[in-house]
């Protein structure tokens, strides 16, 4: 696995296991200590630094389930071989989400209530369910990887025939889940800044993190590569660049649109903390990105889709804190840094899910097209050679 | 309860009585917090008395993921310790701040005013209002202590703004509040409207089911729709290279 003109991070496994290390010792303080002595949270800002990360690993994770209805559902099957990494972004993603989650209650030994107590008024409730079976949908879809490696083949074919229920549920439960972070907010009108409240909320959530899921995956295609070929031809990864512009525009639209309706421009026009984070996002994460990807040169160029599908995560992410932490600092005039421990445990919790990524992808066939899809050739582009698609048998797929 | 700032003089045997009641620690403090389920705090001459509101649409009960907390028909917004996980949604939520939470516990729970919800049970007053020496807070059932307050607006109209706190707001309150001055002056939110907060998350949530059942149908859909065209466009490729025969019912 080679990164070809891209930064490369060097040294990578000391720094995941002292991140990893330093993250775990924070969790045995949290537990021991509990969470006033270890965290910054208080009773005016109950939510923080960790509810933020969980944002962003659910929305990160959406590759999951937008490459999966693209290639399944809508049958775009020409972006099969990028299937696979988004199933496993999406598993990773959930995963860690769920452990930010355990430490993040204070009372980790009760986190099994909300599935016997329900509360249907509860957006919380409702977030819960749909992190549950969503998480056990994506491990369905994601066992057949494992089971093949194992040459257990018997459940693939039980769990292919409830594929397409299944990926449906798969779909809906995201749709749901990922704008219900939004909607946890909506009954805050009165904390959150009027530059992120709104009751579009769940809407706008929903909207960027199809924006964010995509750019994810298209990341990964760009940073890992099989033997030196790319993931995707660069025709397919140019198309994909363009739904991200298209759902970049739509957000920025709505977005604008609500802030003009709502009058909650007027923040806007003075230069504030808020004011400045809003702009820092909107420009880092949808401006800029909208402006680069239009440009089919960039569309095309591996530097510069990298560079755009790189600002749209960073700017989703601004997005998300601002929202979780920025946005709420406003009422009752709080302010909220999170304390070592809150950082260390995200930080070894984020170097643990790049390190189970990497880990998965060497010993399990994700980065493989899947055994006899036809595909069509394309049509090359640029100079750059075109990937040939292997079977795991070494035969090309296209020639057959 | 009715409370009438008016008649309130700031002496704290509310606050005495409801520590010893709850068996918290004694001593005088100016905020909620986990040792203090009500407290004053003092608006140039006038003292305001803050505890939970016990809403009748309470935002903290829609909250809770795992209905740890709960509006009883006589009133009182109680919460279950052994069911609560932590989250602190509800310290998120209430536009009152009202529960605090047991941050250096290992096993912290939320602590609130509790509107002495045993005493009532046996048919006496909550210990806050049978301490009241003035009068200033009163006991009694909703409707009376509304219409006793218009009662009192009504007598003496330069005494006090028109305006009884807690009766529609956030869709109406257990505690009803009189003042002589505007109620922005005394610390209380004024973009807390009339309409119950529940409400504004309810708008989002009951789309959930037309979320499953009309995404389900155009997923599925789609699926069909795609599926053929897929199977469509093999045909005709197939067909292009003369390698099956053409069927009757060529599409
Ligand atoms: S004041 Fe707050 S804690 Fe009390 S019932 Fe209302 S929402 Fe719940
Ligand atoms: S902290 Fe406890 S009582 Fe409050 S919303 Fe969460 S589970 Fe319910």
């Amino acid at each position: 696995m080679k990164i070809r003109l891209l930064p490369r991070i060097t040294r990578w496994h000391p720094i995941a296991t002292t991140l990893i290390l330093a993250g775990t010792l924070a969790a045995i303080a949290r537990f021991t200590y509990g969470l006033g002595a270890t965290t910054n949270l208080s009773d005016e800002f109950p939510w923080g630094l960790w509810i933020g990360f969980d944002f962003l690993g659910i929305g990160l994770a959406a590759s999951g389930f937008t490459i999966v209805a693209a290639v399944h559902l809508f049958h775009a099957k020409e972006y099969e071989p990028i299937v696979r990494p988004a199933i496993l972004t999406a598993f990773i993603g959930y995963m860690l989400v769920v452990l930010v989650l355990i430490l993040d209650l204070g009372r980790p030994d009760h986190f099994w209530h909300p599935l016997v107590m329900w509360n249907p008024h509860s957006v919380m409730c409702e977030i819960s369910w749909c992190l549950m079976l969503y998480t056990s949908v994506l491990s369905l879809e994601f066992a057949p990887i494992v089971l093949e490696r194992f040459n257990i083949l018997w459940p693939i074919k039980w769990i292919h025939a409830i594929s397409l229920p299944l990926m449906i549920f798969g779909v809906l439960l995201s749709t749901l889940h990922q704008s219900s972070f939004g909607s946890l907010y909506l009954i805050v009108p009165n904390r959150l800044h009027a530059l992120w409240y709104t009751p579009l909320l769940p809407v706008l959530f929903f909207i960027s993190c199809l924006a964010s899921g995509i750019s994810m995956i298209l990341l990964e295609s760009l940073v890992f590569s099989r033997g030196g070929r790319d993931l995707l031809p660069t025709r397919l990864r140019a198309n994909l660049a363009k739904v991200i512009a298209v759902i970049l525009a739509l957000y920025f639209v709505v977005r604008v649109e609500n802030l003009l309706a709502r009058g909650a421009w007027h923040e806007l026009t003075t230069v504030t903390y808020f004011s400045l984070a809003f702009y820092a996002e909107m420009l880092i994460g949808f401006v800029i990105p909208f402006g680069l990807l239009v440009v089919e040169r960039v569309r095309n160029s591996r530097r510069g889709l990298y560079a755009a599908t790189l600002m749209v995560v960073v700017g989703f992410a601004l997005n998300r804190m601002n929202t979780a932490i920025t946005g709420l600092e406003s009422y009752p005039a709080q302010t909220y840094f999170p304390s070592l421990i809150e950082i260390f445990i995200m930080l070894g919790i984020t170097a643990l899910g790049f390190s189970a990524f990497s880990f998965v992808v060497k010993h399990l066939p994700i980065f493989e097209p899947v055994v006899a899809t036809p595909r069509v050739r394309q049509v090359a582009v640029t100079a750059r050679p075109e990937p040939v698609f292997l079977t795991r048998h070494g035969g090309d797929l296209e020639s057959s | 309860m009715l409370i009438d700032l008016t008649l309130c003089v700031g002496c704290n045997v509310c606050q005495g009585a409801c520590k010893e009641e709850n068996q918290l620690p004694p001593g005088e403090e100016k905020y909620l917090s986990l040792t203090a389920y009500t407290a004053l705090s003092k608006y140039n001459d006038l003292y305001i008395r803050r505890m939970c509101q016990h809403c009748d649409v309470p935002t903290c009960v829609s909250v809770c993921p795992v209905a740890a907390l709960s509006k009883a028909d006589a009133g009182p917004v109680a919460y279950d310790g052994e069911k609560c996980i932590g989250c602190r949604y509800c310290l998120q939520a209430c536009p009152y701040h009202v529960p605090k939470y047991e941050w250096s516990s290992t096993k912290p729970r939320i602590q609130k005013c509790k509107f002495c919800a045993p005493r009532l049970a046996k048919g006496l007053q909550p210990a806050c209002a049978e301490a009241c020496p003035t009068g200033a807070t009163i006991f009694g059932e909703r409707d009376e202590l509304l219409l006793e307050a218009a009662r009192r607006v009504s007598a003496e109209p330069t005494k006090y703004v028109p305006r009884i706190y807690g009766k529609d707001d956030v869709g109406g309150t257990s505690m009803l509040y009189l003042s002589p001055v505007p109620f922005e002056q005394l610390g209380f939110d004024a973009r807390l409207g009339k309409i119950p907060m529940p409400m504004l998350t309810m708008s989002a949530l009951s789309k959930v089911p037309n979320v499953l059942s009309v995404g389900g149908v155009m997923l599925g859909g789609i699926w069909w729709i795609t599926n053929r065209r897929t199977e469509v466009a093999a045909f005709e490729a197939s067909e292009q290279k003369g390698e099956t025969p053409r069927p009757e019912d060529k599409p």
